[in-house]
């Protein structure tokens, strides 16, 4: 068959069972853009190529499979690093792929020219810069194949326009089979039997679980093995969802909004067993002072990540499912009930502290326990970053690994929307719930127009508290009140934006009978829409470690406004 | 004024390792590698690079000249992430001063 460098991409593509790409068109993409023209790709046009980045993210962490972004060079490039840099942090299967101007041109600061390949190459697992059509063949099924092995991460994909309009002749047989995860050697059975003998000789373990837990599908499997040894377990942002915050030894978040109960947990522990975490800043608060008295376990996928903050006494390298299964296998009951009474006196006597709901209905961690409650257990949560996801982290209960979609390694405002959407185009006919601030939605709110046109499900419920919340919150902790630029001085109506945008737009009256209520209704009504959900401005998220300060020195309390509102 | 310096003192000769890497022969390869040093503030003391015999230029041998510091083994341990680098290991049998060795001056144009 006879063709051009374009569609022989899309075939790729296809080939490689791609059904979505987000994207926006441009000159040097353009050929591209032409092949999809005959395709089953279904193309999803953002308003911002960022938009496009985070939508393929929302995909890609609903199933696990990387998901592709469209984008031309030079500032359509520019605007999918965010996108690409997010997913790198949370270690997220993406496959960007950007028009370049032709290669006689790179290197001329020709019109859009910005070297992609340079800009991407920190900030992904690896990167290409196309030089001819035929290499397409090997680059596209490598790419795949990078992006969802071993730890998952974006891989970028630079083709020149010519590359794209070359013409290449090829047989049917000649193309190539599409790039699959590749699995990691397995460990040594001796490693597995220390381990095991770790554990049984502790008489205080704890589970320390990260975003590799839910990335290897082993949440059963920690969640079994938590059981089977008396293992109280905390978890990193990532991680929530892989143990449901109903099972008794489930300790939630460790670290800088932690309970004071989780933290201390791991001040008495005496072994901590690291599955698929990374031991950062924001969970061990000053490293040296993190878990004294433990010894550290550390199974990781990544071999560069064992050692690389805590030395651990005994690290593996390996696929955390087949790590746990393993274990399982050689692994007796074993009762440590005054342990396990010791986690649970730990998590009664620390509870968040939030004024009851009859009070003060819309108190945020009101509002986060009211979504547990009216969502089904199926309904995907993304988060933009602030207070609102550190609130939800802590209330909203997440049961299920891969509902609750946060941008926690690089902390992205502008993430929560257009990952809802693309959490939608992936888990069709689920409720998608998008939990933002209003400094956060701003930031992709152009992105309604998409969600207008492709009417999904998703519901932006913003916790509206006229200020960069969390920047306010430093300000009055630790820049002795000292409020600069966190406050915003004119505020959109963002029921009023909603519905310029052809979305459904609620405000909820706090002073209303029932404004709990009006909520539900508001998520129940099918279709996308915007809910504006006021929050008391001065409001803490507390408990919190200053950063920098080691995780025992958390601060439970703070403001006098805290009170007032309490 | 006090004279500003590096907040790291700099390397000396004896503490020196020599990492040998294998790479894939193509451009952007150099790229990855020195971007890992430069990204990780880690000093890149001094760089060979030669094509390896026999396999029409796909891959070459790279040594490179590093501060021995702790931070070392999770460098290479980055280093073998890299889709680019086959492999990666040390090679205490070269001398700390090697590329010292390889360096000849030009010699002087006639005058
Ligand atoms: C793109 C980006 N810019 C700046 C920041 C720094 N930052 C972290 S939280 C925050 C405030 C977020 O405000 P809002 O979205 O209203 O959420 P709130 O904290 O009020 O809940 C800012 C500015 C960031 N995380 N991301």
């Amino acid at each position: 068959m006879k063709t051009n460098g374009a569609n022989l991409l899309r075939i790729l593509l296809e080939r490689q069972g791609i059904d979505t790409i987000a994207g926006i068109p441009g000159g040097a993409i353009l050929p591209f853009y032409d092949a999809l023209h005959r395709s089953r790709i279904r193309h999803i046009l953002t308003r911002h190529e960022q938009g496009a980045g985070f939508i393929a993210q929302g995909m890609a962490r609903v199933t696990g499979r990387a998901a592709v972004a469209l984008a031309t060079s030079g500032p359509g490039a520019t605007n999918l690093i965010t996108a690409i840099a997010d997913a790198r942090l949370d270690s997220v299967p993406l496959v960007a792929i950007t028009g370049q101007v032709p290669q006689a041109l790179i290197g001329t600061d020709a019109f859009q020219e910005v070297d992609a390949y340079g800009l991407t190459l920190p900030i992904t697992k690896h990167n290409f810069l196309v030089r001819s059509a035929a290499e397409l063949m090997d680059v596209v099924p490598q790419a795949f194949a990078i992006a969802e092995s071993g730890r998952p991460g974006p891989v970028a994909i630079d083709v020149p326009k010519d590359v794209q309009n070359a013409t290449i002749e090829f047989e049917a047989s000649d193309l190539p089979e599409p790039g699959r995860r590749e699995g990691i050697a397995a460990c040594a059975d001796a490693a597995i039997d220390e381990l095991a003998s770790l554990l049984a000789r502790a008489e205080r373990p704890v589970l320390y679980l990260g975003g590799g837990v839910i990335a290897a599908g082993a949440a059963d499997l920690a969640r079994e093995l938590a059981h089977r040894a008396c293992a109280p377990v905390v978890s990193t942002l990532m991680a929530l969802g892989a143990v449901p915050p109903e099972d008794p030894l489930f300790m939630g978040m460790l670290g800088m909004h932690g309970t004071k109960g989780t933290n201390q947990l791991l001040e008495e522990a005496d072994l901590l067993f690291a599955i698929g975490a990374r031991f950062d800043d924001r969970a061990t608060g000053k490293v040296a002072e993190f878990c004294p008295r433990a010894t550290i376990a550390h199974v990781d996928i990544d071999r560069a990540e064992i050692g690389k903050i805590k030395r651990p006494f005994l690290g593996l390298v390996g696929d955390a499912a087949d790590v746990l299964r393993r274990l399982l296998a050689r692994l007796e009951p074993a009762p440590r009930p005054a342990w396990c009474a010791r986690a649970a006196h730990l998590r009664a006597a620390h509870p968040l502290r939030h004024p009851p709901c009859v009070e003060d209905p819309l108190h945020p961690v009101n509002v986060c326990r009211f979504l547990g409650e009216s969502l089904a257990p199926d309904a995907i949560v993304t988060t933009d970053v602030g207070q609102h996801q550190m609130w939800m982290a802590q209330a909203y209960p997440v049961r299920r690994p891969r509902t609750f979609l946060t941008s926690g390694g690089l902390g992205t405002m502008g993430f929560g929307l257009p990952a809802a959407i693309g959490a939608s185009l992936a888990a069709p006919g689920r409720r998608v719930v998008c939990v933002s601030g209003d400094g956060s939605i701003l930031m992709n709110i152009q992105e309604l127009a998409t969600l207008a046109e492709l009417d999904l499900p998703v519901a932006v419920v913003l916790f509206n508290n006229d200020h960069l919340g969390l920047v306010r919150q430093q300000q009055e902790l630790f820049y002795n009140r000292r409020f600069e630029a966190s406050r915003f001085h004119a505020a959109p109506d963002f029921a009023a934006l909603a519905r310029a945008f052809g979305i459904r737009g609620v405000r909820i009256d706090p002073l209303a009978g029932d404004p709990l209520g009006d909520l539900a209704a508001a998520l129940a009504a099918p279709g996308p829409c915007l809910i504006d959900v006021p929050i008391h401005e001065g409001l803490n998220v507390l408990p919190m470690v200053p950063p920098g300060a080691a995780n025992h020195q958390t601060i439970v309390e703070t403001s006098t406004r805290e009170v007032a509102h309490a | 004024m006090p004279e500003i310096r590096a907040s790291r003192d700099v390397p000396t000769a004896s503490r020196l390792t020599v990492l040998e890497l294998r790479v894939r022969n193509h451009p952007g390869a150099m790229s990855h590698i020195t971007g890992l040093f430069a990204r990780r503030a880690f000093n890149l003391e001094a760089i060979l690079c030669v094509p390896d015999p026999g396999d029409a230029g796909a891959t070459s041998t790279m040594l490179l000249g590093v501060a021995d510091e702790p931070r070392l083994e999770q460098v290479e341990r980055q280093l073998e992430k890299l889709h680019d680098v086959l492999a990666v290991r040390q090679r205490p049998d070269l001398p700390a001063d090697y590329f010292m060795g390889l360096l000849r001056p030009a010699p002087s144009v006639a005058g």
